[in-house]
């Protein structure tokens, strides 16, 4: 029985300590953002990374679940005689859910694994070691400019995502539905004007929208620079890092998404 | 008769090891007299006293170990007891439970994480594995504590870097831009100590610098290590499993065994040690 309590207190313990670690290095990353010495290089080879190469999933993304919206939003709206409210339905839940959420999800599965493998590869062959030794925090190193260019691209990618989910939700509508194209992007626009606006000039949904992608871009890079610098037992251990990365960080977005929801909802009363 | 066998065959493996003992010290003697010589009057650059460090089990117990300005140390000792901590902990990657590590008289154990950077760039160290930078060139790894630490001018960076390649026998031209995943072994090796080097630190710290290389390219790695404290009186430690580089390339050996250094001394004392586990120990290398 005490040998119980004992494995559970150290297990209590390991967990706390992984928590504080993980936030250390948020803190951290987030900190020598403004903190010399700056590595621009290095911050503009992540955005290509993390923002330019994940363009095709993310365009894919968006087309096929701004269609499938609409094609499943026509069916119900069909039956009240609505349809001419498909714009506003994918609209609001693109802009507003879908397009941060999946975007986050997509860049979590490909950019996340990404930098795991990296750091972890680094981390197992000493090259972590190495750039201690050589006089460089490797936080400051590798993973502010991951976390930077996580926090820039992330916003781009989400709008695209919104982007192409509407354009998708308007060839629906408009050859599969027959609403004309004017009237689909007049009510895209209604709902964006529905939402009410923050400090009078910038649409809530647009808040929401762009605050949420910020969030979820800065758990994928730290998730993902906090399991690879971790990395312990060679190419097996950059795996498990790799795998933990992506299902930590899938499960956060999904989690923080809902608490997210929840505060923004409350500060931005609609009008 | 088959005891009489194995009498012949013990006194043959005697007399095979005896030789080797004597060939080694004659080494050690040859390279490292004038050395030790020096260094017996140098001023400490490298200092343990007492330092203890344990994870889930003892690692260390009670370590004191001094490195005076010029001399090259040697560490040696079984698989997993702790020789490479030990780089460690003067590399303040890892900090002591209880003891301290001086590094030119400045006691480094409770410096803070920028403060320890600060004191890494007076050391350079050689992995195990090189630890080169996989996506950067050769020029880019040797240049790179170059950039990250000095004003100097591209210019004048190339011409260091070329510097540094030359001093480790690699022709420039060849190799500045090939990536280390195109280098063999003891390339890579050498590639390692150019960057350890490249800042010319006072400290040079080696992990196993000949480990996995044949015997040519090990005698070349020595000559190095050798060549470097020669030319440029830098202060090393070398943690090794290789006897015959250890006893030419040592001012000093120190054995550590069970979490404690048991023997410190000069390759010859080494070689005439009575105590039956250091015995064994050369026997056994």
């Amino acid at each position: 029985m005490s040998e119980l309590i004992l494995r559970l207190n150290a297990q209590a313990k390991s967990s706390i300590l992984s928590i504080q670690e993980y936030f250390t290095l948020a803190w951290n990353s987030l900190r020598f953002i403004f903190a010399r010495p700056f590595y621009f290089q290095d911050v503009i080879q992540q955005m290509d990374e993390i923002g330019v190469k994940s363009l095709g999933i993310v365009l894919l993304t968006g087309l096929f679940t701004g269609m499938v919206l609409a094609l499943q939003s026509s069916v119900q709206l069909q039956t009240f005689g609505a349809t001419m409210y498909i714009g506003r339905l994918v609209a609001g839940s693109m802009i507003r859910e879908l397009g941060p959420v999946l975007a986050g999800l997509m860049v979590a599965g490909r950019v996340g694994s990404g930098i795991a493998a990296q750091l972890g590869s680094m981390k197992v062959t000493e090259q972590i070691d190495a750039l201690n030794t050589l006089g460089t925090d490797p936080i400051k190193k590798l993973a502010t400019p991951r976390v930077l260019a996580a926090l820039i691209m992330m916003p781009v990618l989400t709008i695209i995502n919104d982007l192409v989910g509407i354009i998708g939700g308007n060839i629906i509508a408009r050859f599969m539905v027959g609403l004309p194209t004017s009237l689909y992007w007049r009510t895209v626009w209604e709902q964006i004007m529905s939402g009410g606006f923050t400090m009078a000039v910038v649409p809530n949904d647009f808040v929401q929208g762009l605050t949420k992608p910020l969030v979820f871009g800065a758990i994928i890079s730290i998730t993902a620079c906090y399991f690879g610098l971790r990395t312990t037992g060679g190419t097996e251990g950059v795996g498990q890092s790799t795998t933990k990365t992506v299902v930590t960080s899938s499960i956060l977005i999904l989690v923080v998404d809902y608490f997210l929801t929840q505060l923004l909802l409350s500060i931005l009363q609609a009008p | 008769m088959t005891q009489e066998l194995r009498r012949r065959e013990d006194r043959k493996t005697g007399q095979v090891r005896e030789a080797i003992r004597n060939e080694l010290a004659a080494d050690a003697r040859a390279d490292g007299a004038l050395a030790q010589e020096e260094a017996a009057e140098a001023r400490p650059v490298i200092e343990m006293q007492g330092v203890t460090l344990s994870f889930d089990q003892p690692i260390l117990e009670d370590v004191s170990l001094v490195a005076r300005e010029g001399e090259t140390i040697v560490i040696v000792g079984e698989s997993g007891t702790g020789k490479s901590t030990a780089l460690k902990l003067i590399l303040r990657l890892l900090v002591p439970e209880r003891g301290r590590v001086l590094i030119d008289g400045e006691d480094i154990t409770h410096l803070s994480f920028e403060e320890a950077l600060k004191v890494r760039q007076k050391m350079g160290m050689v992995f195990q594995g090189a630890a080169l930078f996989d996506s950067l060139t050769v020029f880019e790894n040797v240049a790179y504590p170059l950039r990250e630490h000095t004003d100097m001018s591209e210019d004048e960076i190339e011409k260091r870097v070329r510097e540094k390649l030359q001093f480790v026998d690699l022709e420039p031209d060849e190799v500045v831009d090939k990536l280390p995943s195109e280098l063999s072994g003891g390339m890579r090796k050498r590639v390692g100590i150019a960057r350890g080097m490249a800042n010319d630190p006072e400290i040079m710290l080696y992990d196993e610098p000949t480990s996995g290389l044949d015997p040519l390219t090990t005698g070349t790695i020595t000559r190095l290590i050798m060549k470097l404290q020669r030319e440029l009186g830098v202060t090393s430690i070398v943690v090794s499993h290789d006897i015959r580089s250890v006893f030419r390339m040592a001012t000093r050996v120190a054995l550590l065994h069970e979490r404690h250094i048991v023997f410190s001394g000069t390759p010859e004392e080494m070689a005439a040690a009575e105590d039956s586990y250091i015995r064994d120990f050369l026997g056994g290398l």
